[in-house]
C-alpha cells in the first residue's frame, strides 16, 4: 500500500458502489489512529511531513466513499468513464422536463407543507437513482450508462440544495427562537 | 528537527525523560495553565494560589509591566496603557473591531491588524498576547523547576485563519513551542468526555469573554470527532457588560465621555452582570466626570436588554445543527463551557432549545485548559496508554477570487483536518507569465463579503496561447487549521510557495527581532541558557540517531550509513569540546539535515506497516 492506492485498497473495502456507511466511518477513525500528525508530534519535522501526506489521504478517500454520488463518479472514473460534468451537459428530455417542473414547482411552493411534499418527490428520484446506479455499476458493469446516472444525480443534488435552504428559511420564519421542535 | 526516534506513537523515549507539557487556554478575560500530573490533568496555580490569569497586560512608565491582577485593578487609573480583551484584536484590522469607539485604547490602523499606542511605543496585539503567555510559561516552569517542553493552545473554534497564526506568532514570541492549537470547544469535550466516559453526540457550548462557538462532536471509544462548528468571534461576555452600561446611561442620561469614565462603568457593568447571576436585584454605581450613575438594575432589566444576544448564539447553535444534518433531540448532553454560561438566562435559553438540562459538572472557566493539557501530555509522547485521537474541522469555508469579484470555493466548511485540495487554472490572455491569485475565507459569494487571507503571484510562466497553461494550486490545511498555498505550473514545474501569513507581515526576522527586544532576561542568563538547551538538544539527536540506525539501519546502503556517521561523530566532538551554543546548535542542525530523508523513510515503512497490518474484520 502507498499513497497513490486506490481509496478502496486505501480502506481495505470491496471496490464497489455498495457500502456499509457504519464500516466505512470505522475503518475511517482507525487509519486516523495510526497516521494522524497527533501521533507523531513529538517527532519532528521529516516524521510530521510524512504523517501529514498519509493523513490528507484518508481524508480525501473518506470524502470520497461515504458520499454515494462521489463514490460512484469515482467508480466510474477508476473504470475509464470520467463524469467530466463542466463538459459533458446533454441531458435526456425527460429528465430535463422533470426538472423544470421540479424549479416551477419550487417557486410556486408557498408554505411548509408545499416544500416537504417537493422534499419528498426529490428524495424518492434519488433513491431511484442511486438504485440504478447501484446496478449498473455492481451488477452490470456499465460505466458508460452508470455516468449519465451520475450526472443525473449531480442535478438532483443541487436541487435538494435550494431545496433545503427554503426550507431552512421557512423553518425559521415559524420559529424564530428556536423553542419549538 | 528531525528526530528520528521512532519508538510505539505517544511513547517517550527515555521514560524517565518526562517532557514537561501544558494546556493553555488564552482567553478574552483570563488564561489558565494547565498539566497532568500524576495522571491527572490539573490547573496551576501561582504564587499567591490564583489558578486564573486576566488577560490584562499594563505598561508602566519606567518600562516594567504588570499582568494579570495587578493590571486589571489598576485599569480604571491607567485605561490608555491598560490592555483588556486583546483577543479580540488578534489578527483584526481596524474597522473589523466592532465598537471600538467605546474602547478606551489608542488604536493605530496597520494593514491586516491594529497595533495600541501606550506610554511604552507601539504594541501589536500578538506583543501584548506573548505577555500573557510568557507570564504562564514561568508559571509552569517554576512549578515544576524545569523547561518546557511544549504546549497546546487553545482558539476559538470559529476563528479565521489570520486569527489562528496570530495565536502561534504570539506563543512563538513567548519561547513556546506550540504542540498544537486546538479548538476551545474540542479541548472542553475532551476534558468532559473522558472524564464521565461518554459515548455519543454531544453538543459544546462555550460562551466566553469576547467569543461564542458551538461545536457539534460524535464520541466513540478515545475518538472524539468533529461534525460541525459554528459560532461568533465577536459575541461574549464583554457584550453583555457593554449592553448593560449602555443602558444604564440611557435610563441616567449620563455620557462615559474620558477613558477613565468607560473603564469604571465597564467594570461596574460586569460587576453587577455577576451578581445578579445569585439575586433578583443590584445597584449599580459608578463615578463618571459629568456625574454619579447610580441605578437599580432588575434581572428582568438585564435580560430584556441583552435578549437579541443570545437570540444570535442561538441561531448559530441552529446552523451549525444544520450542517451536521442532525436535529435537536438526537443530541445527548449539552456541555457548558466559559464563565458567560453562569448566566441564568443563557443556561435557561440553551436548556428551551435543547429540551434537557445542560451538564455543568466541570468548572467551566477552567475545562478548557484542563482537556488542551491531556492532549498536550500525548502530544508530548508522556502517555503511552493514551488512545485519544482529534478529528477536528475547519470551521469557515476557503476559496479563491474568480472574475467578477466573484468566490470560488475549494475548502468547504466543516471538512475533518488536515486536508489538501487542487483546484486547475489557466491564463487567459496570449503570452500571460504571471498569474495572482487572492485567497479568501467565508461563507459569502462575493469576495468583498469575506475575509482577505492573502495575495500572491505566480511568475515566471513561460508564454504560451492563452488557456495553454495549466496552473495547479493545492490549499493545504493543517492540524492546526493553519492554510498553506502551494501553486506549480504543470509544463514548465515553476513553483510558488506561500504560508499564508503576510495577510498582517509578521516575518519570522521580525519575530525574531521583537522577541530580543521584548525580553529582557539578562544577557549572562541568557547565554547559559542557551548553551544548556543546545547541549540537551544535541544529546537528544544523538540518541534518537542511534537507536534509529539500531532499529533501520538495513534501510540505508553503505554510502548513505557512512555519511551519517562522520556527521554523528562531528556533533559528538563539537559537544565534547565546544561552549559556544551557536556552534553546537549548527552541528546539530547538519545532523538533522542530514538524516531528513532516512527519518522519512522510515516514518512511511512505519505508517505503511501499521495501515497494511490492520483488517476491517480485525476493527
Amino acid at each position: 500500500m502507498n499513497l497513490q492506492s486506490s481509496d478502496f485498497e486505501l480502506f481495505h473495502l470491496p471496490p464497489q458502489f455498495s457500502q456499509d456507511r457504519a464500516l466505512v466511518d470505522a475503518r475511517w477513525k482507525e487509519l486516523q489512529r495510526e497516521a494522524h500528525p497527533d501521533r507523531f508530534a513529538a517527532q519532528g519535522g521529516a516524521a510530521q511531513r510524512a504523517a501529514m501526506q498519509w493523513s490528507v489521504r484518508i481524508n480525501e478517500a473518506y470524502q470520497r466513499l461515504k458520499d454515494p454520488l462521489k463514490r460512484a463518479a469515482y467508480l466510474c472514473e477508476l473504470h475509464g468513464a470520467p463524469v467530466n460534468a463542466e463538459i459533458n451537459t446533454a441531458m435526456p428530455p425527460t429528465f430535463l422536463i422533470q426538472q423544470m417542473e421540479w424549479r416551477e414547482a419550487l417557486e410556486e411552493a408557498r408554505g411548509l407543507p408545499a416544500l416537504e411534499d417537493l422534499a419528498k418527490q426529490v428524495e424518492k428520484a434519488r433513491r431511484e437513482t442511486l438504485a440504478a446506479c447501484a446496478q449498473l455499476i455492481d451488477q452490470l458493469q456499465d460505466y458508460t450508462l452508470a455516468v449519465a446516472q451520475v450526472r443525473a444525480l449531480m442535478f438532483i443534488e443541487r436541487f435538494a440544495q435550494e431545496l433545503d435552504g427554503r426550507l431552512d428559511a421557512c423553518h425559521d420564519e415559524l420559529d424564530p427562537v428556536g423553542k419549538g421542535q | 528537527m528531525a528526530l528520528l526516534q521512532i519508538s510505539e506513537p505517544g511513547q517517550a523515549p527515555d521514560p524517565h525523560q518526562r517532557r514537561i507539557s501544558v494546556g493553555i487556554d488564552l482567553g478574552t478575560t483570563h488564561s489558565l495553565v494547565a498539566s497532568v500530573r500524576h495522571g491527572v490533568a490539573e490547573c496551576l496555580p501561582d504564587a499567591q494560589g490564583h489558578v486564573i490569569l486576566p488577560s490584562v497586560v499594563r505598561y508602566l512608565p519606567d518600562q516594567g509591566r504588570q499582568i494579570g491582577f495587578d493590571a486589571l485593578a489598576a485599569e480604571a487609573e491607567d485605561p490608555e496603557n491598560t490592555i483588556a480583551s486583546v483577543k479580540r484584536f488578534m489578527g483584526r484590522g481596524l474597522t473589523d473591531i466592532a465598537g471600538r469607539e467605546k474602547l478606551p485604547y489608542r488604536f493605530v490602523d496597520k494593514p491586516g491588524m491594529v497595533t495600541l499606542q501606550t506610554r511604552q511605543g507601539e504594541k501589536s496585539p500578538v506583543e501584548i498576547s506573548a505577555e500573557i503567555l510568557a507570564t504562564l510559561r514561568y508559571r509552569a516552569e517554576d512549578t515544576f523547576n524545569d523547561d518546557l517542553y511544549g504546549a497546546v493552545i487553545t482558539v476559538p473554534a470559529y476563528f479565521d485563519d489570520a486569527q489562528r497564526q496570530a495565536t502561534k506568532d504570539a506563543a512563538q514570541l513567548a519561547g513556546i513551542n506550540v504542540l498544537r492549537l486546538i479548538n476551545e470547544p474540542t479541548a472542553a469535550a475532551i476534558a468532559y468526555g473522558l472524564d464521565n466516559a461518554s459515548e455519543g453526540i454531544y453538543a459544546v457550548f462555550d460562551l466566553g469573554g469576547g467569543t461564542f462557538d458551538i461545536s457539534i462532536l460524535r464520541l466513540t471509544r478515545g475518538v472524539f470527532e468533529v461534525i460541525a462548528t459554528g459560532g461568533d468571534s465577536a459575541l461574549g461576555g464583554d457584550d453583555y457588560d457593554r449592553a448593560l452600561a449602555d443602558w444604564v446611561l440611557q435610563q441616567t442620561g449620563l455620557q462615559a465621555i474620558t477613558p477613565e469614565d468607560k473603564a469604571r462603568l465597564k467594570a461596574a457593568a460586569r460587576a453587577a452582570k455577576e451578581a445578579l447571576s445569585a439575586t433578583e436585584s443590584v445597584a449599580i454605581e459608578a463615578h463618571l466626570t459629568l456625574g454619579f450613575a447610580q441605578f437599580d438594575v432588575k434581572k428582568s432589566d438585564f435580560e430584556a436588554t441583552t435578549s437579541g444576544l443570545t437570540t444570535r448564539a442561538l441561531s448559530a447553535v441552529r446552523k451549525a445543527l444544520r450542517d451536521a444534518r442532525l436535529t435537536r433531540d438526537e443530541v445527548q448532553g449539552v456541555v457548558m463551557v466559559g464563565g458567560s454560561t453562569r448566566m441564568p438566562q443563557i443556561q435557561q435559553a440553551v436548556a428551551d432549545f435543547f429540551g434537557r438540562a445542560p451538564l455543568n459538572n466541570l468548572n467551566p472557566d477552567e475545562v478548557v485548559a484542563l482537556g488542551a493539557a491531556i492532549q498536550a501530555n500525548q502530544l508530548a509522547g508522556n502517555d503511552a496508554a493514551g488512545d485519544l485521537l482529534l478529528l477536528d474541522v475547519i470551521p469557515l469555508s476557503l476559496g479563491i477570487e474568480t472574475m467578477g469579484g466573484l468566490v470560488e470555493r475549494i475548502v468547504p466548511r466543516n471538512e475533518t483536518i488536515p486536508t489538501a485540495k487542487a483546484q486547475d487554472f489557466t491564463t487567459y490572455k496570449d503570452g500571460q507569465t504571471a498569474l495572482a491569485l487572492h485567497v479568501v475565507q467565508g461563507e459569502r459569494d462575493l469576495v468583498a463579503d469575506c475575509r482577505s487571507l492573502a495575495r500572491f503571484e505566480l511568475r515566471g510562466i513561460p508564454p504560451m496561447a492563452a488557456g495553454a497553461a495549466r496552473i495547479r494550486v493545492t490549499f493545504t490545511v493543517d492540524a492546526d487549521g493553519l492554510l498553506s498555498v502551494t501553486a506549480r505550473e504543470q509544463g514548465s514545474g515553476v513553483e510558488a510557495n506561500i504560508d499564508v501569513k503576510p495577510s498582517y507581515g509578521l516575518s519570522d526576522d521580525q519575530i525574531a527581532t521583537m522577541l530580543q527586544e521584548s525580553f529582557t532576561t539578562a544577557e549572562a542568563d541568557m547565554k547559559s541558557r542557551a548553551l544548556a538547551e543546545a547541549r540537551v538538544d544535541a544529546d537528544r539527536m544523538l540518541l534518537a540517531t542511534q537507536s534509529a540506525l539500531d532499529a533501520d539501519g538495513t534501510l540505508l546502503n553503505e554510502d548513505e550509513r557512512i555519511a551519517i556517521a562522520d556527521l554523528m561523530k562531528l556533533l559528538g566532538s563539537t559537544l565534547a569540546t565546544s561552549q559556544d551554543a551557536k556552534m553546537i546548535e549548527d552541528a546539530t542542525t547538519t545532523l538533522a539535515k542530514g538524516t531528513e530523508a532516512f527519518a522519512a523513510e522510515r516514518m512511511n515503512h512505519s505508517i505503511q506497516k501499521a495501515l497494511a497490518g490492520k483488517d476491517v474484520t480485525t476493527i
